[in-house]
């Protein structure tokens, strides 16, 4: 395939190459005028910029919620383009992670339950699911929590249960959209605390966030404004797996 | 176009399925028991319409056969010239002595004599009641017993003494028998010696004031002839227990038994075929109701697809979410459909349960068998899941429809 490999041999986590997104309206209303951007597996990616920069479209189209008009999105190496919508569902339910702002749990379901959806849609037997998710908790610190309902939880417990959700698929990568948005900032640093030692343990996370200070704690930040990428401070320095990129890293 | 296997959408389980459909339903359990419940009266209605005409049909059928299938009339019918025929007063005898038959019992009709509560009734008020003359095994043969009181016997077979059918002794307004009761029968008072119960049978007997041979000859005028001397009066009707497996041989000769010289004027007849032709048009149900269930069941429908149009825009994050976490339209369609076919069935069930258990009670206060036809229940539940189908398709599409953004976005 005709991608960039690292030295391993292995396809970058994520690719996008010349992305536009415009809308059809009276006038067309552009949202990605070519954004290229290249993610490895192992990285923590922050990417900031104001609201109406374009960056929840960005998150939708390298989540394939949403097809580009023009350009190239790869999602481990896979091309989405040449993908129908099945497939395309396929590729979300096992390669991609998604944590958004609103939490969007399912209030009469517990805990366990939320976490373990995760997997449903990937075809994992509901023993198995079950299993993963008590893990997935585990690792978000809050195996104590698990038969609770979302609406006996406080906001960060919440979020931590849809950061569980979004990576007990162990997918390629982990798209989170405003994480801490509806949190206040103890949490909200708590929250992105968690999302720093998951990355550690290996998993590939791209947080969009239009507080820059908050993307200033992220190893790598790309800013975008009007549709376009205006800076891209780790772009091609990184080169390892994460479990040793992040200072305070565990083992 | 090659396509990696990581790539194709895995199949949901069949109880990942029910799990997924029923969450909508266990999260809003009122609303869910609400939208049902339309579903439920409509099938209900059905199931019981269509119960208790069967478990009636059932119970007619039941009596029919405690009753007997081998019982045959022979009545005087007309003659080629119109006028009423005379049965034989030997008829009784001859036909008895068929092979195949049993027993016989006749009664004769005394056409001059007429029944009333007492003489000061004006003699226009009949009350469409007859006094007939009976044999003295009459009840045994018809099939029927005494209610209140004592039938005739030789003894009062001779005297002024009266039995009554069920429906004369009630348009008599003699609802029990006590010492001294009479009734005034062809000019002058006779002893009500009994009332008989309700003889499915022959509900000729039912309306009738019975008396002895013997008594309608002395008191009432009731004369035949028999080998040239004067005798108890002729039969005309004659009711025939045959051996069961016979009773087509003997029913092909018994006119001509009774009557040789004129078998066109004697008048065959099974009742126990025209009670079964009766039953089975019994068993036609009540179109009304049946018409009313229906309704109720589309009213149901109506129901279940508001709610489902309401709970796909009430749930349009969870269906964002469920297509991020990688959920097929096709699967997002499939959900919303099978909660509108679970919700309906789920009326389908309880409308069945309700519906048998109206039957049950209903059929135990009339002492029938309870009998709900299969395409009742399984019609009910059937037709209701078919409905659940209808009402659901179009949100399901609709929700499938939804671009996953679109439903990610929040107002």
């Amino acid at each position: 395939m005709n991608t960039t490999h690292d030295q391993a041999g292995q396809a970058p986590a994520l690719e996008l190459d010349g992305v536009t997104k415009i809308y059809a309206g009276q006038p067309p209303v552009p949202a990605l005028r070519g954004v290229s951007l290249t993610v490895r597996h192992g990285e923590l990616v922050a990417i900031v910029g104001p609201s109406g920069s374009g960056k929840t479209t960005l998150l939708h189209v390298m989540g394939t919620l949403e097809r580009p008009t023009d350009g190239l999105v790869r999602i481990d190496g896979v091309d989405a383009a040449g993908l129908g919508d099945r497939q395309l569902a396929a590729l979300r339910a096992r390669s991609i992670g998604f944590v958004f702002q609103q939490f969007f749990l399912a209030e009469h379901s517990t805990a366990l339950e939320n976490v373990a959806n995760g997997l449903l849609y990937a075809g994992v037997e509901v023993g198995e699911r079950r299993r993963r998710a008590a893990d997935a908790l585990d690792r978000v610190g809050l195996a104590h929590r698990r038969d609770f309902r979302p609406t006996k939880m406080s906001g960060g417990e919440r979020q931590r249960v849809a950061i569980a959700r979004a990576l007990v698929g162990r997918p390629a990568i982990v798209l989170a959209d405003e994480p801490t948005g509806n949190l206040d900032s103890t949490t909200g640093a708590s929250i992105l605390g968690l999302l720093r030692e998951l990355n550690a343990d290996g998993a590939t996370i791209i947080m969009i966030t239009h507080d820059g200070d908050l993307a200033a704690r992220m190893p790598r930040q790309v800013h975008v404004l009007d549709g376009r990428i205006i800076s891209d401070d780790g772009a091609g320095s990184f080169a390892g797996t994460g479990a040793y990129a992040v200072p305070g890293a565990v083992e | 176009m090659r396509v990696p296997s990581h790539l194709v959408p895995a199949r949901l389980r069949a109880g990942d399925q029910v799990r997924v459909a029923s969450g909508g339903l266990r999260a809003r359990p009122l609303r869910a028991g609400l939208s049902a419940l339309g579903i439920a009266i409509g099938t209900t209605a059905i199931v019981a319409v269509l119960g208790l005409s069967s478990s009636s049909q059932a119970g007619l059928l039941a009596e029919i056969d405690r009753l007997g299938t081998n019982l045959l009339t022979a009545k005087t019918g007309q003659s080629f010239t119109q006028e009423k025929a005379v049965m034989p007063v030997a008829a009784p005898a001859r036909v008895s002595r068929l092979g195949s038959v049993e027993e016989v019992a006749h009664t004769g009709s005394v056409d001059d004599a007429k029944v009333y509560r007492s003489p000061l009734i004006p003699p226009i008020n009949t009350n469409g009641l007859k006094v007939q003359a009976a044999s003295l095994n009459l009840p045994r043969v018809a099939g029927t017993g005494v209610a209140h009181g004592r039938w005739l016997n030789e003894a009062t077979a001779t005297r002024p003494a009266v039995v009554l059918g069920a429906v004369a002794a009630e348009r008599l307004g003699i609802s029990r028998v006590y010492p001294g009761e009479r009734v005034w029968l062809g000019g002058q008072w006779f002893y009500v010696a009994g009332v008989l119960a309700p003889a499915t049978l022959a509900p000729d007997i039912d309306t009738s004031a019975l008396v002895g041979y013997p008594t309608a000859r002395r008191y009432l005028g009731h004369v035949g002839m028999a080998r040239g001397k004067p005798a108890d009066g002729p039969p005309s009707t004659l009711y025939v227990r045959s051996k069961t497996e016979a009773v087509g041989e003997v029913q092909s000769v018994l006119a001509q038994t009774a009557n040789p010289e004129a078998p066109n004027e004697v008048d065959v007849s099974q009742p126990s075929d025209a009670l079964t032709a009766r039953a089975a048009a019994k068993g036609a149900f009540n179109s009304l109701f049946l018409g009313l269930g229906v309704v109720a069941l589309i009213v149901g429908a109506v129901g279940v697809a508001n709610i489902m149009i309401i709970s796909v825009l009430e749930r349009r994050s969870e269906i964002g979410l469920r297509r991020a976490l990688g959920a097929t339209r096709g699967q997002i369609r499939t959900q919303f459909l099978a909660e509108a076919i679970m919700l309906a069935a789920l009326g389908g069930v309880v409308g069945v349960a309700a519906g048998a258990g109206a039957t049950a009670v209903y059929a135990n206060v009339k002492g029938w068998t309870v009998v709900i036809p299969a395409e009742a229940w399984a019609g009910g539940i059937g037709s209701a899941m078919v409905i659940g189908a209808i009402a659901g398709l179009m949100p399901a599409l609709r929700a499938a429809r939804l671009s996953p953004t679109e439903a990610l976005r929040t107002a």
